[in-house]
């Protein structure tokens, strides 16, 4: 087993299931002759060929559309935006069809489709490069969200993701790219897309984090015991590991990087408002970022949830 | 430093049906008197078809309804000139394009009246739902050239917009690929000189549509879209191009929304009748009946016994439509995923 970085998981996943299944196509700006802007597409085109590594031009609502088209088709694309802050052009596709294209034809036309996006902060990269606005996604029936924390998860959930006959938008970490390898088997495996992952098992309190915020969470040092979710698929999400974690501690803190307000933060809270009210014994604390506009680099430490501000939490709801 | 001319462009209009009935013989299509019938009588069903969508609406059988009256032409002649394998991608006003193509009438109608069941497409056609957003299909049948040529399927893409369509986004984006990619692509637009209360000229400032693909690096063509034969040709043309990789062709047909936008609408607000007067004159059925008749096959009683045929049809897909019933409420989460998720699947025991 080698130990890659998560873009060198990603391109493994993306050059196998190309190899494996001839209908896997991608489509971006700059994914073929360039690589991804991030390389995770590098050697693709070289391999697949123009045909099925399409370097598309500057469309965002554009290259969704076409993947619309192309998996009722009875493809797979794997469509690329080039950051995160880019998809609003797009979400009207994804909200207006992808997301509806099964309801509306009544399952003559589906829409396995991948949407994949480098998304998050702390790469110093310029204006609308590092939102993290999955909460729009989560807002809509008919499209999954999965967000890997690390290497490993990132090569099985994309390739449960493409095989997956919904539409899936993949939110790839970029603070994560290069910052930590793992063991990733060679061969081919999947993780399922609506199952989270204890990433710890613990006592006391329930954290749950996905993505970079995953990686912070288990930075911060504590005395109490944690227990740790990663809920990797964000829609579906998977309510019954969250609950029964909720019930035995009976405390919960999640962390967030995107802002508070409507952010999977409350939908979370609530939803154990709801279902595990009884079993708490503290107020669910919710670390996130503060609801202002992403700033610049240089004030983005004071803007994300840091690892002082995660213990603080986990003390707070120890208190009760 | 020479400041000269770098590229010149012009755009054509073709017409080859008079309003008086005379044709153009050189410019008209292979058509048998066979073709000439099927037609008239496709556009006989169009016609009616509305009038009773329309009626229905009004009687609260359906719900809010876009009538596409005097558009006949428009849609029967582009949609005739397709083959069975080729995608089809109709916005919202096109059931002249869904009539010609045998999409089940009762469908249509249950669509109207607001059950989501009418959408589903009979396996052996592959039309999309029809587009409510406007213009935002346009790029999907760019994915489904795009993969039709990746899978050397010997097919040919059409969509169907309106000239509102023009000034969104996707519109361009859609262009843009299938120009970049020369894709088998037909792009149709239905210029009915208006977008709900917004004229053509508020539309764009441009003296035509069809130049618009001129500048994504493909033909754009006008026609008279109230003259089938024209609109027939130019798309079989566009067609026979996309197949034999000729990449894509933009089709402007000049044609008139006669009635209100939708049900729901009162056109009177912002359009004289002298305006709808002048375009009723040019009416595509009248004309086709024209020059059927100095060919010697249109009578009253053939005219009578198509209309006839037409509303038999539709009154017994009426009667289908309505014997149906409502969906289960349990339809709902149906088709909301391929599996529900945990959250669905309790909301579905709850309905
Ligand atoms: C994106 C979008 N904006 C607004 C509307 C509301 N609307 C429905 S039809 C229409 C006008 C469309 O005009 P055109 O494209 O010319 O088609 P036509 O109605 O003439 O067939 C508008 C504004 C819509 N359905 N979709
Ligand atoms: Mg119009």
């Amino acid at each position: 087993m080698a130990r890659l970085t998560m873009v060198q998981a990603i391109n493994q996943a993306l050059s196998q299931e190309m190899a494996r299944d001839e209908r896997v196509v991608l489509l971006g700006e700059d994914v073929g002759r360039d690589g991804g802007v991030f390389r995770v597409s590098e050697g693709l085109l070289e391999r697949f060929g123009a045909e099925r590594v399409i370097d598309t031009p500057l469309s965002e609502s554009g290259i969704v559309g076409a993947a619309i088209g192309m998996a009722a088709y009875g493809l797979r694309p794997v469509a690329e935006i080039q950051f995160m802050g880019f998809i609003y052009a797009a979400l009207d596709q994804l909200y207006t069809h992808a997301a509806r294209l099964r309801t509306r034809s009544r399952g003559r036309f589906t829409c396995p489709l991948v949407v994949r996006a480098p998304y998050g902060a702390g790469i110093k990269a310029p204006e609308m490069h590092e939102e993290s606005s999955e909460a729009l996604l989560c807002h809509l029936p008919g499209i999954k969200v999965v967000v890997p924390s690390g290497p490993y998860s990132a090569k099985g959930l994309l390739l449960a993701a493409i095989r997956d006959p919904d539409p899936v938008v993949f939110l790839e970490p970029t603070r994560l790219y290069r910052m930590l390898r793992e063991e990733v088997p060679e061969g081919d495996y999947t993780i399922p897309l609506g199952v989270a992952r204890i990433v710890q098992p613990g006592r006391d309190v329930t954290v749950v984090a996905w993505g970079s915020m995953l990686e912070r969470v288990l930075k911060t040092e504590t005395p109490h015991s944690v227990e740790l979710i990663d809920p990797q698929t964000l829609t579906p999400f998977d309510w019954d590991t969250l609950l029964a974690s909720v019930r035995k501690t009976g405390r919960l803190v999640i962390v967030h990087e995107a802002v508070k307000s409507g952010g999977l933060g409350a939908e979370i809270a609530a939803t154990v408002a709801e279902e595990a009210i009884l079993q708490l014994r503290a107020p669910v604390l919710r670390v996130t970022a503060p609801d202002v506009v992403l700033p610049l680099p240089k004030l983005i430490d004071s803007y994300l949830p840091t690892t002082g501000k995660i213990r603080t939490a986990i003390d707070d709801v120890m208190r009760y | 430093m020479p400041d000269e001319i770098c590229a010149t462009f012009s755009v054509h209009r073709l017409s080859i049906l008079a309003p008086d009935g005379t044709v153009d013989e050189a410019l008209m299509p292979p058509l048998s008197e066979g073709d000439v019938r099927r037609l008239y009588e496709l556009m006989v069903l169009a016609r009616t078809f509305d009038q009773r969508a329309v009626a229905l609406q009004r009687e609260g059988r359906l719900g809010t309804y876009p009538p596409s009256l005097g558009q006949e032409a428009a849609q029967v002649g582009s949609a005739f000139a397709l083959q069975p394998d080729d995608w089809l991608f109709p916005s919202f006003r096109e059931m002249g394009v869904q009539l010609t193509v045998g999409y089940p009438i009762h469908q249509i109608l249950q669509y109207w009246a607001g059950d989501e069941r009418g959408q589903q497409a009979p396996p052996s056609l592959n039309i999309f739902p029809i587009c409510i957003s406007v213009g935002t299909h346009i790029p999907h049948a760019v994915g489904a050239a795009l993969a039709a040529r990746y899978r050397h399927d010997p097919l040919a893409v059409a969509v169907w917009f309106g000239d509102g369509a023009t000034s969104k986004g996707d519109f361009h984006e859609g262009f843009n690929m299938a120009g970049v990619f020369r894709l088998p692509l037909v792009f149709i637009c239905q210029n009915n000189q208006w977008a709900i209360s917004v004229p053509l000229s508020g539309q764009t400032a441009a003296a035509t549509l069809a130049q618009k693909a001129l500048a994504y690096g493909f033909e754009g063509v006008q026609v008279d879209g109230n003259d089938v034969f024209a609109v027939y040709r130019a798309t079989r043309d566009a067609l026979l191009k996309a197949r034999s990789g000729g990449g894509p062709t933009f089709i402007e047909c000049l044609t008139y929304r006669v009635a209100d936008h939708t049900t729901s609408d009162d056109a009177g607000r912002y359009r004289s009748a002298d305006e709808v007067a002048a375009w009723s004159a040019l009416d595509p059925l009248l004309r086709l009946e024209r020059y059927m008749e100095r060919c010697g096959f249109w009578n009253e009683a053939y005219a009578s016994e198509t209309r006839q045929k037409a509303l038999a049809d539709i009154d017994a897909a009426i009667v289908t439509m309505e014997a149906v019933g409502a969906p289960d409420p349990d339809d709902m989460f149906v088709h909301a995923l391929s599996l529900p998720g945990q959250r669905q699947a309790g909301q579905r025991k709850g309905v």
